[in-house]
């Protein structure tokens, strides 16, 4: 019979995760690139959010496409003149840091500028995986209701910037807009909440002047 | 689904503390997992089962306590469970803010023998 011991361990799940976000962070920052993690259900316009965003731009924009399958929203952007690589998870519901890690490793970052990492469609899983942001952009949409918030807190508590998409709808939809804020402010109090239109463009000048300020504040050190 | 990779993760600690212990094997793991993790116990222990095979967490056992989420009212400062599709204060009405409680995810402690 042998003995049966007790060990303390007190280790978090994902500790390691974290702590190679952390180097990723590190390794972005020395290169003056501001990373964005760009969350949201499948169909919100993830894409279409960044080709409005970046056309809007004054620094170099860079893009990591993560999806399970396929690469053509890495094509759209790429024949656009856009700098844009793929990770396909193959099944896998999020980006974590090991992938963005590899990655970054691969890509010549020649000046300072802005890399967005569009995450796989789905407003659970990448809350809660760091992946070296310094930004959590959330993209919600008028479509997807304004019970967001109430039901996928986690995403709506670590965003940093939230983007209202779609709001060409409104007059055609029974969204909320109060319920929708009452949700996100008792989340995320001072999280600032851009209403754009993907189809229109209105809106995107105002979210690349937020995220460039963001950019500009890394390089001078603050 | 994504609990079989966080359960490798598990394990490769698991197995990292039972060998720093000199011990043979794990007979049991205790986890504490928040409910607003976003990791569901059962998928856990089911994944364990699999993956453990031929490691040194063959066979253990796994203890999760879950953590039920709190929120804390900004006007009275009570913790409170959430009420579905809302976040006010069952006790002054006040708005109810996000707290670490119920967040947790890591591994308390591991039985060695």
């Amino acid at each position: 019979m042998h003995d049966i011991r007790k060990i303390d361990v007190m280790e978090g799940v994902l500790d390691e995760n974290d702590h190679i976000a952390e180097h990723v962070r590190e390794h972005m920052t020395e290169h003056g690139v501001l990373v964005v993690n760009e969350m949201g259900a499948p169909g919100v316009g993830k894409t279409t959010t960044l080709k409005n965003i970046i056309q809007h731009l004054d620094v170099k924009p860079y893009v990591i496409e993560g999806d399970i399958e396929s690469d053509i929203d890495t094509q759209a952007l790429n024949s656009l003149g856009i700098s844009t690589y793929q990770i396909n998870t193959y099944g896998a519901c999020h980006l974590d840091s090991p992938m963005i890690e590899h990655m970054t490793h691969h890509i010549a970052f020649k000046e300072p500028g802005i890399l967005f990492i569009e995450n796989i469609g789905n407003l659970v899983c990448p809350a809660e995986f760091s992946i070296g942001e310094h930004v959590m952009m959330l993209i919600s949409t008028v479509t997807e209701g304004s019970d967001k918030p109430y039901k996928y807190p986690l995403a709506f508590e670590k965003a940093d910037i939230i983007i209202l998409n779609k709001v060409d709808l409104i007059p055609y939809l029974d969204f909320d807009e109060d319920f929708f804020m009452k949700g996100v402010r008792a989340l995320n109090k001072d999280v600032p909440v851009f209403k754009v239109s993907g189809k229109t463009g209105e809106g995107f000048q105002e979210v690349a002047q937020w995220l460039q300020e963001k950019a500009n504040a890394l390089n001078s050190g603050e | 689904m994504h609990e079989y990779p966080i359960t490798e993760q598990i394990i490769k600690i698991c197995e990292e503390h039972c060998r720093k212990a000199e011990a043979e094997k794990v007979t049991k793991v205790n986890l504490v997992i928040g409910d607003y993790s976003g990791y569901v116990g059962d998928s856990v222990q089911m994944y364990f089962d699999i993956i453990s095979q031929g490691t040194l967490c063959e066979g253990a056992l796994v203890n999760i306590e879950h953590i039920k989420p709190k929120l804390r009212c900004t006007q009275c400062g009570e913790l409170f469970y959430k009420k579905p599709l809302s976040f006010d204060c069952p006790h002054c009405g006040g708005q109810g803010e996000p707290t670490e409680i119920g967040k947790e995810f890591y591994i308390e402690s591991i039985e060695v023998e």
